[in-house]
């Protein structure tokens, strides 16, 4: 069997079974990639705007 | 032969059709050149234009117009002390409120105390009186005039307009209230300006109530940064930038959030269309015709 045949057995077999699993799946699955995106995207953000944002200033005014 | 002849008749006229378009749409180019020319090289077209609409402003390469870029918080605190300090003599900023400066341009208790140096009328107590206190976070920027009658009254006939919203207000936005507030100058040859008027190629007409404000030095910024006249325009339109688009930051960090994965999704998404209708796209249908025997 093809690797990717293989992986498609194991999503088979582990994920798409039973509704159960596979609804509970979908939520954990959204829930891990809007950490993981968001993390990501902020990091972007805060390097493409360094020096610019409150967060950056806010140690100047804050003691 | 006859075909012969009515093909050579056909490519003679096709040509001389052609030679008539060419001269025709040469004609039309050359008239349109001429009207172009005497319109653009007209003096009065020239000079009616900037003394009706003012002067167009440059385009300025403000950080912030990029889609990727936030305003410069440092820039919107120095554009703040230039209000506070210039502008709100005149001008009011009616729909900013103290409480919208923290975490923007000031902290919670720096603003607070902001906010407590201004007085403000509230009421009506236990006797029914209107009492004087001091202001909180939630109250709005003190306005210089009680109303509009009392401006105008102050500023011979001409109302200051509120600055809350200018910038979305004026055509050119930050570009024009850069451009009218380092843009005066000595009125040319032959314009008259009116005694208590001011002369500023930017502003419709010629003529602003508004004198010149910013002078190198008017203000010390607390950072340090040297106080010229064009910087503190600059850091004074950054601050009405945010004021008339005060969710700029985030929405430009959910833009780039929402861009990219409607992009993958769009791209997914076509990926997909191609699979489900490969199997449609490839098949191929064969006509066999009945044979004459009428059987197969």
């Amino acid at each position: 069997m093809s690797a990717l045949g293989k992986f498609n057995h194991l999503l088979v077999n582990t994920l798409f079974k039973r509704n159960s699993v596979f609804l509970t799946g979908i939520f954990a699955g959204a829930f891990a990639f809007e950490v993981g995106y968001d993390g990501l995207t902020d990091r972007i953000w805060r390097r493409l705007n360094e020096g610019r944002t409150w967060d950056d200033i806010k140690d100047r005014y804050t003691s | 032969m006859f075909a012969r002849i009515s093909s050579v008749n056909a490519v003679r006229l096709a040509a001389r059709t052609a030679v008539q378009q060419q001269q025709a749409s040469v004609a039309a180019a050359v008239a349109g050149s001429l009207g172009y020319l005497y319109y653009a090289r007209s003096e009065v077209h020239a000079s009616a234009e900037t003394a009706d609409t003012g002067l167009h402003p440059p385009h300025y390469p403000w950080a912030f117009s990029s889609p990727f870029k936030t305003f410069d918080h440092a820039a919107l605190r120095r554009g703040y002390q230039v209000y506070k300090e210039v502008c709100s003599s005149c001008h009011s900023m009616s729909r900013v409120a103290f409480r919208n400066l923290v975490n923007v341009t000031h902290t919670k208790e720096e603003a607070r105390a902001m906010a407590e140096d201004e007085t403000y009328i509230d009421g009506p107590d236990d006797h029914g009186e209107m009492f004087e206190r001091p202001g909180k976070l939630a109250d709005y920027l003190p306005s210089p005039y009680p109303n509009n009658e009392a401006a105008r009254a102050a500023n011979a006939g001409a109302l200051p307009p509120d600055l809350s919203l200018i910038i979305k207000a004026r055509h050119g936005g930050a570009d024009y209230v850069f451009s009218l507030l380092t843009g005066y100058c000595d009125p040319p040859a032959g314009v008259e300006i009116r005694e208590g008027l001011n002369y500023n190629p930017y502003f419709p007409g010629g003529a602003i109530a508004m004198a010149r404000v910013l002078f190198d030095g008017v203000v010390e910024y607390e950072d340090g940064t040297p106080a010229t006249a064009s910087q503190m325009a600059k850091d004074v339109v950054e601050f009405l930038s945010w004021a008339a688009e005060p969710e700029h930051d985030e929405r430009k960090r959910l833009g780039l959030k929402v861009i990219t994965i409607l992009t993958a999704l769009t791209g997914m998404s076509l990926v997909l269309k191609r699979m489900r209708w490969a199997p449609l796209k490839t098949r191929k249908i064969v006509f066999k015709p009945p044979t004459s025997a009428g059987k197969q």
